[in-house]
């Protein structure tokens, strides 16, 4: 019996002609969008969709968009786009919250402080990079706070619960990352440690908060905190979010430091011990600054998770961006069919920008990180 | 030259706080009681508040009775109901949106992650554009949008929309026909699940026969002749019943079907690839001018169906590409035989016991829908939010997946002479798949936490019933939390056990 090898070419395959064209948009397209039946047919219905679906969208946010200077009457019209008169007449309180109008200059300096001291930072060539870090992660958190709080140098006292918008949203998140830094590293060293105890309690911490939803521990650290602390004291609200928050977080960050001493070899730990460094000389001098330094964009990441998280603290009961704008959109002086959903297309905007702006950070800081051989 | 000379002798002697050993010891007696004396600190003033507020503690609440509503339980509620029912109705609520919300994740993720690795251009800027997107709103934003701005913008129950069969959406919710299967459907459902057993056992087997001889059994060629017969009849009837929706002439059954029989006699001739090309072409055309009929209505009818036209003939046309004019043989697998195995029989059965599957519609009465199944705002608004935000995720996983496997792996299967679907089939996503499948399942994991955020919307799942309501009348804070919490730390144990199994199963053995 002869096997059928159905699958042998047993002819040559009859030479091609030369290409007629080497370059320009004709070719490029023949290439990229129609070079077999399947593309041609993908492309079509690519077509089709974008011809769907862009025009009413853009008739919703530009064309019969309602700009700022308009009024309420401009944005009730029947199919009026967007309401941005709405957004920009309560812009102050997506920003700020119920912040006290005529104290705006403090937080306005905390941002100025904020982008003067990130932005440095984030550039790995700038200079001072040692003060910078110091400034950012320990002056900057306790003077923004007696910035906001206020009760001294004669500033007006402020309580948290007049915080809101996008403000909020920025002291959580960067609170968050800042707290959770040392605790993840912490933790992180703690589950790589040989001592048994250690190591036990810090899997147990970073596995019990990864495993729950961030909702579930918000309502655990504003209803449960209380009840942990001496009877008699109180803990503000906002503070009760932070902790929540950043016990959260530093778990997930203990996780991606890991991976970072997980991808130091062997040897660097051995050779400084062979220098006769203690533990916490060897983990400062040798392993951190190169573990730390991989997981750059891994701790990005998780600042972008951390941002996004934030929006739940408004279910309980903090006036962050998503709070402000769900709380305005029941506004009646500014009705109209359009106004939820122009709040929302806004905070998604601004949600949009930072989260986008740090992935491509992350990914800029990967490539240049990644010494590797790439196809 | 000070060398220590100590080997074989005794250890110098040194501090016993520079021994390692002892220092560890020493690191983790501290540590202990630090955590300890913390603990101790908590459960004495948590002790101390709750004696205050004259609170006791225990799971005996679990037993009393709820007295609230859930708006949306499976199984029957009452006002009556125990809060362990409540909790178990919270926690179905919370798999029900976890598994519907998977099956869609999974599929549009698969598609854009492949989309966007697509060398087409405009499908991979558009898959791009979406993840980009999706992936950097916070999930809660979206979860509102959907159910604030869509879902509870629809109109009022008098003005429903109507969509095709049957289906009503309103402010309400959405509305679907409730199927109603009689005593004998019963046989119908277990002969679908033979037939598919049966189906899939034909294959491995053909399979496993090919392997070995290099062809396919001479049965299993000749069964796959009579089922690519009857499939083709069904489709070709298929085609022209659709066709008859928009060319007037051919809806009589009797034309249909004398039009099918003659498709099928193409297919046994060398003309066969034109006939299957054909009814690819023909649905098609129907479907396609049935959707863009329904996105641009402002384009008149006859334009839109030239656009379908084209689209079903650049199907036509790719299929012939496909398929090419080889003739069956033995060494091509039978698709049609599984299909007409899996669908076939149960449908014969159907006939042949008379058993029903009648479909109850909605129907609009004065104030509200009757009958049907009302599926609510809520369950809509988080199954979409979660779906097209998890999606954006494990697009990212399957295209991290896919370019994991090294170029090497595709030049090799190319030199073996693979064509592009084996190629992708037998060499590439069996590899992706090793690093898919650990992400996919953290994923999983995250929209089933994620599910949580339903309660920030009103939908009844394990946070909202159990740690909203159920916690603010009876004040157990410390059972309630802690209950919620187990439930997802054992959602999260049992992932990471499915992950570890899989990945012992599948990991690289090296050296």
């Amino acid at each position: 019996m002869t096997m059928d090898l159905g699958f042998v070419r047993k002819e040559f395959v009859p030479s091609k002609p030369a290409p007629g064209r080497t370059g320009g948009p004709i070719l490029w397209a023949q290439k990229n969008l129609f070079s077999t039946p399947t593309d041609t047919l993908f492309t079509v219905i690519g077509i089709l969709f974008l011809l769907w679906a862009v025009p009413p969208l853009y008739n919703f946010i530009i064309g019969h968009a309602v700009m700022p200077g308009g009024t309420v009457e401009d944005c009730r019209v029947e199919g009026a786009g967007a309401c941005w008169a709405y957004i920009y007449a309560r812009f102050n309180f997506f920003i700020y919250g119920f912040y006290p109008i005529q104290e705006y200059w403090r937080p306005n300096i905390v941002f100025v402080m904020l982008a003067a001291l990130i932005i440095p930072l984030l550039m790995p060539t700038a200079p001072f990079k040692r003060i910078n870090a110091l400034l950012f992660f320990v002056v900057f958190p306790v003077v923004s706070f007696y910035l906001l709080h206020g009760g001294v140098f004669g500033m007006r006292y402020v309580p948290t619960e007049q915080w809101g918008g996008l403000m909020v949203t920025l002291i959580i998140s960067l609170v968050g990352i800042i707290c959770s830094i040392p605790l993840g590293i912490l933790l992180a060293l703690g589950r790589q440690s040989k001592l048994p105890i250690i190591k036990t309690l810090c899997v147990l911490f970073i596995e019990l908060w990864r495993a729950v939803p961030l909702i579930t521990v918000l309502f655990m650290a504003s209803i449960m905190l209380p009840l942990f602390m001496p009877a008699g004291t109180t803990v503000d609200k906002l503070l009760r979010a932070l902790v929540g928050v950043t016990l959260f977080s530093s778990a997930y960050l203990a996780e991606t430091v890991r991976g970072g001493l997980q991808a130091l070899p062997r040897g660097q730990f051995e050779a400084g011990a062979s220098l006769g460094l203690g533990y916490w000389k060897r983990t400062y001098f040798i392993i951190l600054p190169q573990a730390l330094k991989h997981v750059i964009p891994g701790i990005v990441n998780n600042f972008i998770a951390l941002f996004k998280d934030t929006s739940l603290v408004s279910i309980v009961g903090i006036f962050d961006l998503l709070n402000t704008v769900q709380s305005a959109s029941s506004d009646i002086e500014w009705a109209s069919p359009t106004q939820a959903v122009t709040g929302y297309v806004f905070a998604a905007f601004v949600f949009w920008i930072f989260c986008f702006a740090m992935s491509r950070y992350s990914l800029w800081m990967e490539r240049r990180l990644d010494t590797g051989h790439k196809r | 030259m000070a060398v220590q000379d100590n080997i074989g002798g005794a250890p110098p002697r040194t501090s016993l706080l520079n021994d390692p050993v002892f220092r560890g010891i020493i690191y983790q007696v501290l540590v202990a009681a630090a955590v300890i004396g913390f603990a101790a600190w908590i459960v004495l003033n948590t002790a101390q508040n709750l004696a205050m507020q004259n609170k006791t503690t225990g799971f005996d609440f679990l037993f009393r009775t709820a007295g609230f509503d859930i708006s949306f339980t499976l199984f029957p509620w009452s006002r009556t109901s125990l809060y362990w029912q409540a909790f178990v109705a919270g926690l179905l609520n919370t798999l029900l949106v976890a598994v519907i919300g998977i099956f869609f994740a999974t599929i549009i993720g698969f598609t854009l992650g492949i989309a966007r690795l697509s060398s087409n251009w405009l499908i991979s800027r558009v898959a791009t554009v979406y993840i980009e997107t999706i992936r950097n709103i916070p999930l809660l934003l979206q979860l509102f949008f959907w159910y604030f701005a869509v879902l509870k913008a629809m109109p009022a129950v008098r003005d429903s929309f109507l969509l095709p069969l049957g289906i009503y959406i309103n402010q309400r919710g959405i509305m679907v026909p409730k199927p109603l299967p009689d005593h004998e459907f019963i046989w119908v459902a277990v002969a679908f699940v033979l037939c598919l057993v049966a189906a899939i056992a034909i294959g491995v087997w053909a399979t496993r026969q090919r392997t070995l001889t290099g062809h396919y059994p001479s049965s299993i060629v000749l069964a796959a002749r009579v089922a690519n017969a009857v499939v083709m009849f069904a489709l070709g009837y298929l085609a022209f019943a659709l066709l008859g929706q928009i060319i007037p002439g051919l809806a009589t059954p009797m034309v249909a079907a004398i039009a099918a029989l003659v498709l099928v006699a193409i297919s046994f001739t060398p003309y066969r690839p034109y006939a299957g090309a054909f009814v690819a072409s023909a649905i098609t055309f129907v479907v396609a001018a049935f959707l863009l009929g329904g996105m641009f209505n402002a384009v008149p009818t006859i334009a839109v169906q030239l656009v379908a036209l084209l689209i079903g003939l650049a199907v036509g046309w790719m299929m012939l590409e496909r398929i090419g004019t080889a003739p069956v043989d033995a060494s091509k697998f039978p698709t049609a035989l599984p299909i007409l195995v899996v669908v076939g029989i149960p449908l014969v059965l159907y006939w042949l016991i008379g058993a029903e599957l009648a479909f109850e519609p909605p129907v609009l009465q004065r104030f509200n829908f009757q009958g049907g199944v009302q599926l609510p705002p809520e369950l809509v608004a988080l199954v979409f939010g979660l779906s097209i935000y998890t999606a954006a995720f494990i697009a990212e996983n399957v295209r991290g997946g896919i370019r994991a496997v090294s170029h090497g792996q595709t030049e090799a299967a190319q030199s073996l002479g693979l064509k592009e679907g084996d190629r992708l089939r037998l060499v590439i996503v069996p590899q992706a798949m090793r690093v898919i499948v650990p992400p996919l399942t953290s994923q999983y994991l995250n929209l089933t936490k994620n599910s949580s955020l339903g309660a920030a919307i009103g939908y009844p799942e394990l946070v909202n019933v159990f740690t909203g309501t159920t916690l603010n009348q009876t004040g157990k804070a410390i059972e309630v939390i802690a209950l919620t919490m187990a439930v997802y730390l054992t959602f999260s144990l049992v992932t990471s056990a499915f992950m570890n199994w899989y990945n012992g199963r599948v990991a690289l053995v090296e050296r």
